[in-house]
């Protein structure tokens, strides 16, 4: 049924590293690492001079600590970038970096709002327990999974064949908060925690990566029923009604979390996820459509029934208005939010120079509120474009790998980037309803951060497999590749 | 595969422009709305942070200041002489706003006014920390405090209630503006949000409104003061000093069966004649003869007078805006008996009352008051000097003149401390009933006077509210007279002293 296509068919599929990574004519391809490590220096530097100015700014003062910090934290980095050189030689240069920059800011505003909380604290002789601390050691135990992840995981291949149990171990974990008593689940109205004592875990962060395996998998091996044509309708080709199930669980599980954890954010974008996956392996339109009609009709019922999401629509619609402004659950928050990006404008008050401590949550999900007023339009512009060419990069390593199923899991990892970033910006400057959710990489919380840096690993992972250079060790290599490293698995439905 | 992967790429391209688009619009266009939404604590933080400028008297007293701290505020605002200038400076709380003069000025005192943009841009440049400018007010902090000290430490008995305002006739300069009692701007300035809540709560809650500058916001009957506005009106008109009004004791309020009586029953000078003179009504404060002329002068002509002295002016500002005076409907006759004495619906401001003898002091001629001498850039070099604003001739000079020799008259019939030997004042009292049971409730006592009389330099209007401590016996000339005098003698070379 499937048949090859020629590779270098067109310019279209030409995505690798350019002329110098062909394999045929190169039998060693650059691996870049240098590249890596220099722009993880940038990174660091560019982190150090954000913490110099929070220094300077907050505490008028300027001391040698910030340098040590700056270095520990490219310390840190080079860690990942040994290990990086030593098990995914061939991963592309700037993900590490761009993950480096996204932290390094994060890590810098969450500090830069401890030290305005701190002082609130002190004034109102309360205790504040600094969110910093915890923050990098989060870090240090997402950099030792990275690097499992790294280490156990030599070829990303081998994650299929446990695509129902990620995908069953993904829906416990997305389940448990909800099953669980509220006691021991519940923070802030949202039902997504597990509380462990010592600290909280939101298995959902986990979950959302889990059930990209299995869809990855499940897709590549179920991919013909989904490509048996049914009626033609307004020019699509509807899909047979039988082979509507699995998007119609998902998006069960999506309304399921909305309705049980009351998480927007979550249910979004798992459902968001599902649908990008669907397309890119069936290449049909009209799953997107049927995808977007079951979202719309699943919102517009949410919006009847549940008033906390019809709260959520007013606060997005009329965050200024006085009395939603005003009333419990109210847009308090996301308009404090608009503020603080207002008076930021273009240039932003300078790091440790603005009042980003007003809004709630500045740490977590309003941390790029709290971007956008410090360092104004232009520094949360580049914010959204590091995310951008983060997830370009691994989209692109998507593109050049060889295998199905490393097409679409690292597509449906580089599209959550995205779109997790879009839900929460959206979310905090009212281009779409507050939903709450972290962003990636930048926001305070273990378990974002955790998730996050397994994705990356598996972004790696990809990238290293789409780029280096064709061994023996493939199992059928294809003696006609020019471009080794272009697709050799795209596949036409039959005709 | 790949190309519906391309098409996810686009999507994530189309996504990332959507938000870049909205932050355009968010911080770009919608930015300053956002930036000057009253509830964005923002720019009250930001600007609380700069170093403030101060508030001067035209002596060269602080009035307002700033001590330097080691919180992220940076600087303390201070009011160095507390409750009896707050009227003037207002106070300049982070949580409940700027008031008074650091409300209106707050452009120049916080350094964000236009003219000061150029110094602005050179800190800037150099590193230098933005600084506000300076406000120097017309305020002479002796006359100010002095009138401060006679309210609310008046000799004997309790502190009194009421708002006295100096100006000097010829400019328009507000000499002084006392308001009691009065409240410390200070713990409304502290850094410490428990404190500003603390005080606010408690000046707020305090029966006595001591928030209220009563000079510029409170309105009250002025009783006989009001009689010099009828007797502008009569002199306009053509009558003259030797004018003869009843003399009777009482009136009968046309249309009624209300009399309207004299100060105590009295008759209206010596003897039994039938009539007294304008001037004899004027210094002995006739009621029958007033209530009579200003039958006589019909509402048209009292209400055109009134105009002439700002009374009605609903837009006044010096820069605080001042609460509109007016002479009231006066739908009949009786209504227009009782406005020639000041009683009826008349209601004045203190700076009002002010306003009508500072203009016959100033031989007629009105002028606008106002409380800002100059507004100094952080250097302390001018940006803007004193501008007299006439506002218009409310009478001719020689009216003026005769006025103020009538006025030379009442005060040597007026009672209370404070008179020097030497200083020749020129004064009218009044003694306003009012509340719901007029002749149980101790009354307004009011003082307006302006000295020396034939080249005045101050012009001053006292009102005591109900009686002070004095009670049901209490009159303009008891009570009011000694705070006005007080105020008029704090003024440095006053009679060539």
């Amino acid at each position: 049924m499937a048949q090859p296509v020629p590779v270098g068919a067109g310019p279209a599929t030409a995505t690798g590293q350019g002329n110098n990574s062909n394999p045929a004519m190169q039998p060693v391809a650059p691996t870049r690492r240098g590249t890596e490590l220099w722009m993880l220096a940038f990174a660091a530097a560019l982190v150090t001079g954000a913490l110099t100015l929070v220094s300077v700014n907050q505490k008028q003062e300027l001391t040698i600590q910030v340098l040590w910090y700056g270095l520990a934290f490219f310390a840190v980095f080079t860690i990942a970038h040994l290990a990086v050189r030593k098990l995914a030689p061939y991963a592309d240069p700037l993900i590490l970096p761009c993950v480096a920059l996204l932290h390094g800011v994060g890590l810098v505003m969450i500090y830069r709002i401890d030290l305005a909380k701190t002082e609130q604290a002190i004034a109102k002789a309360r205790e504040y327990s600094a969110s910093a601390p915890k923050q990098v050691m989060w870090t240090g135990i997402s950099l030792v999974l990275f690097l499992a992840v790294l280490w156990v995981v030599k070829n990303h291949r081998v994650l299929a064949k446990y695509g129902y149990t990620a995908g069953l171990v993904g829906l416990v974990a997305l389940a448990m908060p909800a099953l669980l008593p509220s006691s021991i689940s519940e923070v802030n109205g949202a039902k997504v925690w597990l509380k462990l004592g010592v600290f909280n875990i939101q298995p959902g962060e986990f979950a959302k990566i889990l059930l990209m395996v299995f869809f990855a998998s499940f897709l590549v091996s179920k991919r013909d029923l989904f490509m048996v044509a049914g009626r033609r309708f307004l020019g699509l080709e509807l899909p047979r009604a039988r082979d509507l199930g699995p998007i119609l669980v998902a998006w069960g599980v999506a309304i399921a979390v909305l309705v049980f954890e009351k998480d927007l954010g979550t249910s979004l974008l798992i459902f968001g996820i599902v649908l990008a996956m669907l397309y890119v392996a069936t290449e049909r339109a009209a799953w997107v459509v049927i995808g977007l009609t079951l979202f719309i009709g699943g919102a517009l019922l949410a919006f009847s029934m549940f008033t906390h999401v019809q709260q959520r629509v007013a606060n997005w619609l009329t965050p200024m208005d006085k009395v939603v402004y005003a009333r419990d659950g109210g847009s308090y928050q996301i308009a404090q939010g608009l503020f603080g990006l207002g008076s930021g404008g273009m240039a932003g008050t300078g790091l440790g120079a603005g009042r980003p401590d007003i809004v709630p949550e500045a740490k977590t999900d309003f941390i790029t509120a709290a971007i956008g007023e410090e360092l104004g339009f232009i520094g949360l512009a580049a914010i959204l474009l590091v995310y951008m060419l983060l997830a370009m990069r691994g989209l692109r390593s998507a593109v050049a790998v060889r295998d199905s199923f490393g097409k679409l899991l690292g597509g449906g990892l580089s599209f959550a980037i995205v779109m997790q970033v879009f839900v929460v910006v959206g979310g905090v400057t009212a281009l779409i309803p507050m939903t709450g959710i972290t962003a990636p990489f930048l926001s305070y919380g273990g378990s974002s951060l955790l998730a996050n840096y397994i994705l990356i690993a598996l972004l790696l992972r990809i990238s290293d497999a789409a780029r280096r250079p064709q061994t023996g060790s493939r199992p059928r290599p294809v003696q006609q590749a020019p471009l080794g490293e272009a697709s050799t698995v795209m596949v036409e439905r039959p005709t | 595969m790949n190309t519906p992967l391309r098409r996810v790429g686009l999507a994530m391209l189309a996504m990332v422009v959507l938000l870049l688009a909205n932050i355009t619009y968010i911080q770009m266009v919608k930015a300053d709305d956002y930036r000057a939404d009253a509830r964005n604590q923002r720019v009250r933080f930001d600007e609380y942070s700069r170093e403030r400028g101060k508030i001067i008297s035209s002596d060269g007293k602080l009035l307002a200041t700033v001590a330097q701290t080691n919180d992220s505020l940076r600087y303390q605002r201070q009011y160095p002489l507390g409750a009896a200038f707050a009227p003037v400076t207002g106070f300049y709380s982070i949580r409940y706003g700027p008031a008074a003069l650091e409300r209106t000025e707050k452009d120049i005192l916080d350094g964000s006014d236009d003219r000061l943009f150029v110094r602005r841009l050179s800190d800037l440049i150099t590193g230098r920390d933005p600084r506000g400018g300076n406000i120097q007010t017309t305020i002479d902090s002796r006359v100010q405090q002095a009138a401060y000290d006679a309210m609310t430490k008046p000799g004997t008995g309790a502190a009194y209630t009421g708002a006295v305002v100096a100006l000097r006739p010829q400019t328009g300069e507000i000499l002084a503006m006392v308001s009691t009692p009065s409240y410390d701007p200070n713990p409304l300035a502290s850094h410490s949000a428990d404190e500003q809540a603390a005080a606010w709560t408690a000046y707020d809650k305090d029966k006595t409104r001591p928030m209220v500058n009563r000079a510029i916001q409170d309105t009250y009957p002025p009783g006989s003061t009001f009689k010099l506005v009828v007797s502008a009106a009569a002199l306009e008109d053509g009558m003259n000093k030797d004018t003869q009004l009843t003399a009777a004791n009482s009136v009968q309020l046309p249309g009624t069966r209300t009399d309207l009586e004299n100060f105590n029953g009295g008759h209206c000078g010596p003897g039994d004649q039938q009539t007294a003179s304008l001037e004899t009504a004027i210094a002995l404060s006739c009621n029958t003869a007033f209530a009579t002329l200003a039958g006589q002068l019909g509402p048209d002509k009292l209400r055109e007078q009134a105009a002439k002295f700002g009374i009605g002016q609903t837009d006044l500002k010096i820069p605080m805006g001042v609460e509109e005076s007016h002479i009231g409907p006066m739908p009949d006759a009786a209504a227009v008996f009782q406005t020639g004495i000041g009683q009826r619906d008349v209601r004045l401001t203190p700076m009002q009352d002010a306003m009508v003898v500072a203009a016959i002091a100033n031989g007629g001629t009105l002028m606008r008051p106002q409380l800002v001498q100059k507004k100094l850039a952080p250097d302390l070099s001018e940006m803007s000097k004193f501008k007299a604003d006439e506002v218009g001739k409310a009478m001719s000079g020689s009216n003026a003149s005769a006025l103020r020799d009538m006025m030379k008259k009442s005060e040597e019939n007026t009672k209370g401390n404070g008179k020097v030997n030497g200083l020749v004042i020129a004064s009218k009292t009044g003694t306003a009933e009012h509340g719901k049971d007029p002749k149980n409730t101790p009354p307004h006592a009011w003082y307006v006077a302006f000295a020396p009389a034939d080249n005045p330099q101050i012009a001053v209007a006292v009102i005591v509210e109900s009686g002070g401590n004095r009670g049901l016996a209490a009159t303009g000339g008891l009570v009011a007279a000694s705070v006005g005098r007080a105020a008029i003698n704090a003024l440095p070379g006053i009679g060539g002293r």
